[in-house]
């Protein structure tokens, strides 16, 4: 990882971390459906400190006309954060960093989704961080997921994402800021509950391929709790009875 | 759009694969031939250049004394860039890199820096104002498919060959002393392996053909301990857990003999 020297203990001889939760604990996390009046679908999502407002439209008609496919709709994806959302201002150009972010929170969410029924349309996702902690791209897949459904978009599954990593030798889940910087290894995840795929894997650090067997299905865990969450904020907005009828 | 060329010759590389065959010759689990040429470009610090089979990268690593990061002032520091040519191929034109260049320099440059190639703390001229830089710059000069692992052996052959100058801190800054260069700081050689996945099969190096069918790829890091120490995933669809652990123990063992390679190209 990063390399910073801290005095920070990450992890105490309990096996409790530098935030006061356990190994396999997750951090808080709340999700609304359906947040913007303008968009076709929204959500909205604390994970931690993160907090995130994902904005979808679509399908709808492709500019330029010449990214259209005939075959099938297509994704696009713009990932960005506020200049307030770090503890330095950001530079609001997009950076390097959110341009790859983008790409991959796309291919994370592509696969679920039906585009072949819109051909010559495209989805938009907007993913606005308006403040960042550790592992903002897998609570913006959460929201972008969620705004997805919110819009009624035709879909395979679900999408949900959770890091899991290795701090003072032990894998963990659900990296924070803290854990990220000093941690020995951090590995977003993003999993499609239903049909058992893994569509967005990254790995920052080292591991023993144990390790990277145990990380996995770390932050597959991880990703079946969010998925609760976020079938919850579904249900809340669609039905009022909780989705019991 | 696929156009009908396309889609006859994804299906020629799917019916192939059914046979367990590749539409080149060569085995699921083997990359193309790998050539390294280093010390290519006597003005860099370091150089390479590399093809692997018909994809070719010219890479030189420049070295000179920088300001650090405001949070890392006991590390020297690492850059690295990548630029498709437009003399590649013919759909590249000139201009800013998009998402796919991006997305290359940040996984090549994620696999040397994770894998903790460059002993960065032996790198620092005076804490926390003047440190030694690597800039290690990818050109892609011809392009046939899995940039990837092309430039990832290129930067680290380049930085295996390089040869580092000394600098001395005279009234706050930087000085340098003619004819004392030296070995970097080598800890590991890192290792990409990019594995396609075209339905349940897994292709190590996709060519271009193959690329162009791919379902989803993965770029896995391994270090010289073996340990993995950078992942990337792409590609429009997933992997299935099972298919992620058979790429690592694929890319663990596709990486033996690329090392043996790189390992001679040090200086």
């Amino acid at each position: 990882m990063g390399g910073r020297e801290s005095t920070l203990v990450l992890l105490d001889k309990n096996g409790i971390r530098c935030d006061g939760r356990k190994v396999t604990e997750p951090r808080r996390i709340m999700i609304k459906a359906g947040v913007l009046k303008n968009a076709d679908g929204s959500a909205y999502i604390e994970f931690g400190d993160n907090k995130i407002i994902a904005g979808v439209f679509g399908p709808r008609d492709v500019h330029p006309k010449h990214m259209s496919n005939t075959d099938t709709g297509i994704i696009r994806c713009r990932y960005h954060m506020s200049p307030f959302s770090v503890t330095e201002r950001k530079n609001p150009a997009p950076s390097r960093r959110e341009i790859e972010i983008s790409k991959v929170i796309k291919e994370a969410l592509q696969p679920s989704l039906m585009l072949e029924k819109f051909p010559r349309t495209v989805v938009d996702v907007f993913i606005e961080v308006l403040q960042a902690d550790g592992g903002s791209r897998c609570a913006a897949i959460d929201a972008a997921s969620v705004a997805l459904a919110d819009a009624g978009i035709p879909m395979r599954d679900m999408v949900c994402a959770c890091a899991a990593g290795k701090v003072a030798d032990t894998i963990i889940l659900d990296v924070n800021n803290e854990e990220d910087q000093a941690g020995q290894a951090d590995m977003p995840v993003a999993y499609m509950p239903n049909l058992n795929k893994v569509t967005l894997l990254q790995l920052d650090g080292v591991l023993t391929h144990n390790e990277y067997k145990k990380c996995i299905e770390t932050a597959i865990d991880g990703c079946k709790l969010v998925y609760q969450i976020q079938r919850k904020a579904l249900t809340d907005k669609f039905f009022e009875n909780g989705g019991n009828q | 759009m696929a156009s009908v060329l396309d889609e006859l010759k994804r299906k020629e590389i799917v019916d192939l694969l059914a046979q367990g065959k590749r539409i080149d010759g060569r085995a699921f689990d083997q990359p193309r031939p790998l050539s390294i040429e280093t010390g290519v470009i006597p003005k860099a610090n370091g150089s390479a250049r590399v093809r692997l089979g018909d994809t070719e990268i010219v890479t030189g690593v420049k070295i000179q004394p920088d300001k650090p990061f405001p949070d890392l002032g006991d590390k020297g520091i690492f850059i690295c860039t990548a630029e498709v040519l437009p003399l590649a191929h013919p759909d590249v034109e000139p201009g800013p890199p998009g998402e796919d260049v991006i997305e290359l320099a940040r996984v090549v440059d994620r696999g040397i820096r994770e894998s903790g190639m460059i002993d960065m703390s032996q790198l620092v001229l005076e804490k926390d104002k003047s440190v030694i830089g690597i800039f290690a710059d990818n050109s892609v000069v011809d392009h046939d498919g899995n940039l990837f692992d092309a430039c990832s052996y290129a930067t680290t052959a380049a930085i295996l060959s390089c040869k580092v100058p000394k600098w001395e801190i005279k009234n706050e800054a930087p000085v340098l002393v003619e004819g004392h260069e030296s070995a970097p700081p080598i800890t590991t050689i890192p290792v990409s392996v990019t594995m396609g996945r075209i339905g349940e099969h897994i292709l190590v190096d996709p060519n271009a053909e193959e690329w162009d069918c791919i379902d989803a790829r993965i770029t896995i890091t391994t270090n010289s301990d073996g340990n993995i120490c950078a992942i990337q995933k792409g590609g429009n669809d997933g992997f299935t857990v099972e298919q992620l652990l058979k790429c690592a123990d694929i890319s663990a063992s596709a990486a033996t003999k690329i090392r043996e390679k790189l390992k001679q190209t040090k200086g």
